[in-house]
């Protein structure tokens, strides 16, 4: 009997088929990974074993038992733990009222706290490496220790199937190495692992199986270097080649004045310097990338341009200053941020969020216009009366470029648009810049910490590292003057 | 665990010191602490279902008015001994808590709240329709009363405020009350730890229900008199809230002193007439703003905050 079993699940929402038939298994002792770009299925199928949504058909049995459709408590006492990617403990009880907690029966009349209860949350908390902060809020505690806690509370039960949510999301190096040695123990304890993640390779050494989803259906499966190697999900992972089209900078006819400049920039937060003499300059009809990890500075960068915070140094647009210009006028002016946070109504339909871009539009170029971007993003056309909440995180990411595009702006600032996107809907949107480049006079300043990205678009290149701009080039010579750090 | 009931030992020790009280003021401030003391009932059994449950009941009189007139009905119409018009009121209350939130529990978001508040028009509608019943809009006088003595009936308020107050707040610190905590917080984790949310909120509902149909009973025999603007009016409610909220979210104990506070205050500043009313609002809505902690949040410092 396998600890867990999936036969023939299905999952419709309305006309959307998130799950199509898909058949796994995992016994006592293994480790499975669950992999699939955004919006594969890949949630919505460790929802419907949590019991968070009720399959449409198919089953789905823990120790033999079927548990489709029964609610999410049920189906964890049964012997289900889940680690959240993102945890949500108690704030004002410590660390280890918070494993406690996980520990306590779910009767109505326990009303003292249970001192064996407490000796088995502080025995689960050594095991997870939590012993030294056991009487911590968790507030006070790093991430690391915030994810430990979620394992921790996942395994309190002593569960036959434990699911994991991304694990090693937002950890370091050193986080991650650690972090997979709990999973494997949780192996070694006879319990059956599902990982559900992005890619494999971030579980290739760890995962006896792989399981690859691509919208909604089975792509693969077998031993983690026999999906990587696979052709199937290496196309729908890596998509085609790529290569640079750059543009010389004397292509520009605005060689004097260039439309944006940025003159030795600083920014402050408290006392820590955020940008660091910062220069750059951006021409009209010209794809500049701005390259650099999280927390070069990029969208620091992005905000002092569109007026948000406070700097020092000097912005101009034309040759004008823009010191003191309101962000509204700036972004009325025509320079428009599509944020890194996507910022989208997520109440509203792909409809109305488009509409808020057009409301300084007049009423024909408003649907010339939305003809255009539909052309361009022909996903938004088919989800146009859906809320911007119910998209995939592509989808939103189309939505809020389509949005910024919508007021018909003079320069589009790009932050980190592929940020948690799998490679295939990375390369949509990929598709849909080139074209906007090639098409219309549009100019662009693109931030990403993707590499392989960005430079195939721009025609200029700028690497921001710890506050500063430590390289400036063309897209050809990046790999071999700054890509090594990169790539 | 101390550190836990500190604030109820503070609270207790105040509860002992506020008993001499009738040795020096006189019965008019009396009856005006009665009032607030029931008033604080109120609130803190609204803050076990905000700030606990997570969940805004809009309604606290709808539970308070079930308490309140099905005791004064029983009265008037049976005349049994007053505890078990009490009693009656309590259980109306619980009842009528379950019956609305049993569907209530099933819509999420702010539909809950709306649900609340739709009960409370529908009891006052049904007590000016029945009239010849509930006395209508000119209220319903009850042959009883517990006692003529302002200074018993403060000690009953004040006696039933410590009481209320010590078994919600041990329940809020109880493992149950973490469960509720949870489910309120987050009800996707809380199922995946093997807890039935719905049963732990319905429960919080029904423990609040008691509690704001008890201190309605109670309160009814205390007044004489039973109307809809002293216990049904969404003003009532608006008033017990704000209480709550002032004194300080998920902390229990603040919904008395909130409560207390806001009929202090408005008594204090009664000379000025209309502006009083005013004034005690932009108070309430200063120190709910900038110290999200409210009073109990003031006075514990940051360590009860966030």
């Amino acid at each position: 009997m396998k600890a867990l079993e999936i036969e023939g699940l299905t999952k419709r929402f309305g006309g959307l088929t998130a799950a199509r038939d898909i058949s796994f298994s995992v016994e006592g002792g293994e480790i499975l990974g669950l992999i699939g770009p955004n919006g594969s299925g890949k949630s919505t199928v460790m929802k419907s074993i949590l019991g968070v949504e009720r399959p449409t058909s198919g089953s789905v049995r823990i120790k033999g038992v079927e548990v489709a459709g029964w609610p999410p408590h049920k189906i964890a006492r049964l012997g289900v733990g889940m680690v959240f990617q993102h945890s949500r403990p108690l704030h004002r009880q410590t660390v280890l009222e918070n494993i406690a907690l996980a520990l306590t029966p779910d009767s109505l009349w326990r009303l003292l706290p249970d001192p064996a209860t407490m000796a088995k949350a502080r025995a689960i908390a050594e095991r997870v490496g939590l012993s030294g902060v056991l009487d911590r809020k968790p507030a006070t505690l790093p991430f690391a220790d915030l994810r430990r806690i979620e394992l921790a509370k996942a395994i309190a039960r002593d569960p036959a199937v434990v699911l994991v949510d991304e694990p090693f999301a937002g950890l370091t190096a050193r986080e991650t190495g650690a972090f997979s040695e709990l999973i494997a123990e949780m192996r070694h304890d006879g319990r059956a692992v599902l990982i559900v993640d992005h890619n494999v390779k971030s579980m290739a050494s760890l995962a006896d199986r792989v399981f690859a989803m691509y919208v909604g259906e089975r792509i693969a499966e077998g031993p983690p270097q026999a999906v990587m190697n696979d052709e199937t999900v290496r196309r729908v992972y890596l998509g085609g080649a790529l290569t640079t089209a750059s543009r010389p900078e004397s292509a520009f006819k605005d060689a004097a004045t260039p439309f944006l400049e940025v003159e030795g920039v600083d920014v402050f937060y408290d006392r820590a310097q955020a940008l660091e003499k910062v220069s750059l300059h951006v021409h009209q009809g010209e794809f500049v990338a701005v390259v650099g990890l999280n927390g070069a500075g990029k969208t620091t960068l992005f905000n002092a341009i569109s007026g948000l915070i406070p700097y020092r140094g000097v912005i101009r647009r034309e040759g004008r200053s823009l010191a003191g210009v309101s962000p509204a006028s700036i972004a009325a002016g025509g320079i428009v941020q599509a944020p890194e946070g996507r910022d989208l109504f997520t109440d509203m339909t792909v409809a109305e969020n488009l509409d808020m871009g057009a409301l300084r539009l007049k009423a024909g170029e408003r649907t010339e216009r939305l003809d255009w971007l539909f052309d361009l993003f022909p996903r938004l056309k088919e989800r146009l009366r859906q809320t911007a909440g119910t998209l995939s995180g592509g989808e939103q990411q189309m939505l809020t470029i389509a949005r910024a595009l919508m007021t018909k702006p003079d320069l589009i600032i790009l932050d980190e648009p592929t940020l948690g996107l799998a490679p295939i809907v990375m390369e949509q949107i990929s598709k849909a810049l080139e074209r906007l480049r090639q098409t219309t006079d549009i100019t662009v300043l693109l931030g990403e910490q993707n590499v392989t990205f960005a430079l195939p678009h721009a025609d200029r290149v700028y690497v921001l590292e710890h506050a500063r701009i430590v390289w400036e080039g063309p897209p050809g010579r990046f790999a071999e003057e700054a890509g090594g750090r990169y790539i | 665990m101390a550190r836990a009931f500190g604030p109820l030992l503070i609270a207790l020790v105040v509860a002992f010191c506020l008993a001499f009280l009738p040795l020096w003021v006189s019965g008019y401030i009396l009856g005006l602490l009665t009032t607030a003391y029931y008033f604080g009932v109120f609130s803190m059994a609204w803050d076990l279902l905000f700030g606990f449950a997570n969940e805004v009941n809009f309604g606290p009189t709808f539970l308070i008015g079930l308490g309140a007139y099905t005791a004064g009905i029983l009265d008037s119409l049976y005349q049994p001994p007053i505890a078990v018009c009490v009693a009656a009121g309590a259980l109306a209350a619980v009842l009528g808590g379950v019956v609305l939130a049993l569907p209530a529990l099933r819509v999420r978001g702010p539909y809950f709240g709306l649900t609340t508040l739709v009960a409370v028009l529908i009891l006052q509608n049904f007590i000016v329709v029945f009239a010849d019943l509930t006395g209508g809009e000119i209220g319903l006088t009850v042959p009883d009363v517990i006692s003529v003595s302002d200074k018993v009936n403060y000690w009953i308020a004040l006696g039933f405020m410590s009481f209320s107050g010590l078994v919600l707040y041990g329940l809020s610190r109880s493992p149950v009350g973490l469960i509720l905590q949870a489910s309120g917080q987050d009800a996707v984790q809380a199922g995946a730890l093997g807890f039935n949310v719905v049963k732990h909120k319905l429960a919080s509902f029904i423990v609040s229900a008691f509690f704001s149909g008890l201190a309605g009973a109670l309160m009814v025999f205390y007044l004489g008199v039973a109307s809809v603007g002293t216990f049904v009016d969404i003003a009532v409610g608006v008033q017990v809230i704000v209480g709550a909220v002032l004194g300080g979210r998920r902390t229990i104990l603040g919904g008395a002193l909130g409560a207390i506070f806001l009929i202090g205050a408005g008594e204090l500043l009664r000379p000025l007439g209309d502006l009083s009313n005013f004034i005690v609002s932009a108070v309430a809505l200063v120190v709910v703003l900038v110290f999200p902690g409210g009073l109990m949040g003031l006075l514990g410092g940051s360590r009860e905050a966030a």
